[in-house]
């Protein structure tokens, strides 16, 4: 095995609430009972995957005002699952999504270091800002920030975080029976932290945990989103699969690290991925077209529209044409609890209308087209190639992958694809680190700043 | 087995009750943050077939008196794991004991303590509690720096003042359990159809926004979690006066109690029926276990050096807020009876071992064989769920309608 070929990272989101779930599939099972999230961590692990990945809403979907029915709906609290898979898993990481708007900081870095400790140093988290003005209503302090204040919050609050977290030096806990000292002094989990967004002090209650910083992951973006990632990540989970515009991505992100004074391998890059097999080319791609017909229904392709045109398209004929119509982007959310699928709408919505023009499609063929775009279709030997050749050419760092059957899509993978990359050399046979950044390749966590008993 | 059985919980904290038990020669201080320390307390008390466990938590570090600020001393345990999250960790490594992390009111959003407790209930199949708090120290609040509480001084317990801050403390406490509740109720029963004929996954008319705003803050909902197992986690809370007594009747299942000693325990149980009327508490009465500090061993001997040497070591006399026992198993076993021929309306009782996991072991391998040698006690789990256990029915969604429910 060559130890010098660079080794991929490998990932495995739970299906959330999503469109990419095909329910009615037989092998759909539950995606909130705990047996689910068993079967699929135990996969994960059982291939030795890096990090297990769960994303967030903090609200139900609603279109106009009715709640969404057609998709899967309802997902548990991530902090709980990840808390009692730590329990029945060893080596593998517990990633959670988890914003930084509905969130204050105290409660979110003893959630993260109570995570780590219990762990033994597997937890990471993955900065999201919240993105839509309704899950408000959820919360005390209601409402919403704007789009600018979002990552200024979200920036203090992982510095506040961090600064928790170190506020506890490795050696703080003495335990010494004899002396009768229990902590080395009493300025233990001292911390001041003010900014714009917090002005909080006092002593913070966890011990340092065994990654001292657990892995902090973002999902963003935007130009501030990158910038925010290359200033604070450690990894980013990003939407760009496609092999040139996921180098774009790396190449802009790595960047944008490097001009923030931090070493660009630093930060690692992981699209989200779907991986459809068979035996034969042609099986692969019979079970691809079978999937993606039953993930884009005709009901499906309408939601999917309207979160571009951010209206109504009841009326719209999903095999007609991509509408004529105007998107109205400023107009109050038409859905909401969802990340939104672009960044200009207008010009989504033109680049929609040509590829109907050009090739000929209606709406859900379009849509069906696009939404297609994070899936590795083909024989185990040709997706484990593909895989490799977006690392070994710099276009990823590894993946994140995801199912369109829940829990047991992973199981295909883990069985059939990783053993080709273990093959290869360019992934791990067994678990090397003892923490997930370790197994990451990350450095240990710098402290933040030294804490006050120091 | 008598009609009203006896219900036995224990109160996990640390190193236990007592404040220098961490220097006990059985302690496992080095332990105290790791998650085989946890595993292993709560497997023990499920060995001994309790009810439930409570974990203590506080979003602040401990400090000798609750009601100050932190108060410096290196010489006590200080520093806690997240209480939810390690009776998540245990979940998946028990199966009959129910679990109930401490959640406060004060600092932690309602909507996502009803996500955690509504998972944790799914995780566990049915064994989630919620062990209401609130939060009084003012430092606890600078650490949130969204609200500053007026001080709260032992010296000024009954002054006006005091007493109505701590009555605002307690109506936000009793909204949030009610906007909890509701949002484990907002998930009807049979939400998810995946009706493959319709294309839909879920019944929306099933879904309901809980609405609910009052003082202190407003919830839209529905919650993002489908309905518990249980419907209703179990939500219990400790009180020790009127007031208190009131908010459990408002909100809890099960309230833990205080009595110095069996002559106590009827007037305290008259306490919490008055509570109740005085609320208009509908539906099943509180359950009302009473809480004692327990140091035991075979002979009794060895409990009472344990706490004496413990005891020096603190250089103070072990005192509670709860009445404090040492002694043999045998004898604890007739407190248990005592306090319970005094009020058959005392349910049971939730033991802090004062030494840990030295107490609870004997409370699992010494009381309660003693108490089943007796009658007194179930000799195997008869109950899936938590509610069960305490005899509560699985509650209906407030929001089904008759006509659903008789679909
Ligand atoms: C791949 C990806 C996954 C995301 N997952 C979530 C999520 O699970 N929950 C969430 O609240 N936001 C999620 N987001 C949204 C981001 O948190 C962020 O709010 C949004 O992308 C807007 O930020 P931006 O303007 O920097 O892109 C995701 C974004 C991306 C790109």
């Amino acid at each position: 095995m060559s130890a010098d070929r660079k080794q991929v990272i490998l990932g495995a989101y739970f299906p959330g609430v999503n469109h990419d779930t095909v329910w009615s599939d037989p092998a759909s099972g539950s995606h909130i009972d705990f047996a689910s999230f068993e079967h699929w961590a135990r996969t994960a692990e059982r291939g030795k995957l890096d990090l297990l990945f769960l994303a967030e809403g903090l609200r139900l979907r609603t279109r106009g005002d009715a709640i969404f029915d057609q998709d899967v709906v309802g997902r548990p609290d991530t902090f709980t699952v990840l808390a009692s898979l730590a329990a029945i898993t060893e080596d593998i990481g517990l990633a959670g999504t988890i914003n930084s708007t509905f969130n204050e900081p105290y409660e979110l870095a003893r959630k993260f270091a109570s995570l780590d400790l219990l762990s033994g140093g597997r937890a990471a988290w993955n900065v999201v800002t919240s993105f839509d003005a309704p899950t408000g209503e959820n919360f005390r302090r209601g409402g919403f920030l704007a789009p600018s204040q979002r990552y200024e919050r979200a920036g203090e609050t992982l510095e506040a975080v961090r600064r928790l977290w170190d506020s506890w030096g490795s050696d703080a806990v003495v335990a010494d029976r004899e002396s009768g000292r229990f902590l080395r002094d009493e300025h233990v989990g001292d911390f001041a932290v003010r900014g714009n967004q917090f002005d909080i002090a006092g002593r913070f209650s966890t011990p340092r945990s065994p990654q001292g910083h657990p892995v902090v992951l973002q999902a963003g973006e935007s130009p501030a989103g990158r910038d925010f990632a290359a200033k604070h990540s450690d990894a980013i989970f990003s939407r760009y699969q496609q092999f040139d515009e996921a180098r774009a991505f790396y190449t802009d992100v790595k960047a944008r690290v490097a001009k923030a004074g931090r070493n660009p391998d630093e930060v690692k890059i992981l699209p989200s991925a779907a991986v459809i097999l068979g035996d034969t080319e042609a099986e692969a791609h019979d079970r691809h077209a079978d999937v993606r017909s039953r993930q884009v229904d005709p009901l499906t392709s309408i939601v999917l529209a309207e979160m571009v045109w951010n209206r109504d398209l009841s009326d719209v004929d999903p095999d007609g044409p991509v509408p004529d119509l105007e998107p109205t982007p400023d107009a109050p959310k038409w859905i909401k609890g969802r990340a939104p699928l672009t960044q200009d709408a207008h010009a989504t919505a033109e680049a929609w209308r040509e590829l109907g023009r050009t090739e000929g499609l209606s709406l859900r063929q379009v849509v069906t087209k696009v939404f297609d775009r994070n899936v590795f279709v083909g024989t185990p030997g040709k997706v484990a190639a593909e895989i490799e050749r977006y690392v070994e050419q710099e276009a990823v760092d590894g993946f994140i992958l995801g199912s369109h059957v829940s829990p047991s899509g992973l199981d295909e993978v883990v069985d059939r694809v990783v053993p080709l990359l273990q093959d290869r050399g360019v992934f791990r046979t067994e678990y090397t680190g003892t923490t997930l950044r370790d197994n990451l390749g990350l450095e240990p966590a710098e402290r933040f700043g030294e804490p006050a008993s120091a | 087995m008598s009609e009203n059985p006896l219900h036995l919980a224990v109160a996990l904290d640390g190193a236990g009750w007592h404040p220098a038990a961490w220097r006990d020669p059985n302690a496992t201080p080095e332990a105290l943050f790791t998650p085989g320390y946890w595993t292993a307390l709560v497997q023990a008390a499920e060995r001994g077939l309790l009810d439930f466990a409570t974990i203590e938590d506080a979003l602040g570090l401990q400090s000798d008196d609750h009601l100050s600020r932190t108060d410096r001393r290196t010489d006590r345990v200080r520093g806690r794991l997240d209480a939810e999250l390690i009776a998540a960790f245990t979940a998946p490594l028990t199966s009959r004991i129910g679990l109930v992390p401490t959640v406060t009111t004060t600092h932690t959003e309602p909507f996502h303590i009803a996500s955690a407790l509504a998972t944790l209930d799914h995780n566990s199949l049915g064994r989630a509690g919620w062990r209401v708090q609130t939060s009084v120290r003012t430092d606890e609040a600078a650490h949130f720096g969204r609200r500053a509480l007026p001080e709260i001084r032992r010296e000024a317990l009954g002054t006006p003042e005091v007493d109505a801050a701590v009555a605002d403390l307690f109506e936000e406490a009793a909204d949030a359990v009610e906007v909890v509740r509701r949002l484990w109720d907002s998930w009807e029963d049979g939400t998810e159809i995946r009706d493959a004929a319709t294309n839909r996954f879920l019944d929306r008319d099933k879904l309901h926004h809980v609405d609910f705003s009052g003082r202190f803050f407003s919830v839209r909902g529905p919650s993002i979690v489908p309905r518990p197992p249980q419907g209703q986690p179990l939500v219990v809370a400790l009180a020790h006066a009127r007031a208190a007594y009131e908010l459990a009747a408002r909100s809890a299942d099960v309230v833990f109690t205080t009595p110095r000693n069996a002559a106590e325990v009827p007037g305290i149980v008259a306490e919490v029926r008055a509570a109740e009327q005085a609320v208009g508490r509908t539906g099943a009465p509180l359950r009302v276990l009473a809480d004692l500090v327990v140091s035991v061993d075979d002979d009794g001997q060895e409990a009472q050096d344990r706490v004496r040497r413990l005891d020096e070591l603190a250089e103070q006399p072990l005192r509670s807020d709860a009445a404090v026992v040492a002694g043999s198993a045998t004898e604890l076993a007739d407190l248990v009876q005592e306090w319970r021929a005094a009020s058959p309306e005392l349910d049971g009782f939730r033991l802090r071992p004062a030494v840990l996991p030295t107490d609870l072991d004997a409370i699992a391998d010494g009381l309660v064989p003693e108490l089943q040698r007796r009658g007194a006690f179930r000799s195997a789990y008869d109950t899936d769920s938590l509610r069960e256990r305490f005899g509560l029915p699985r509650p209906a969604s407030r929001y089904a309608t008759n006509e659903e429910v008789a679909r």
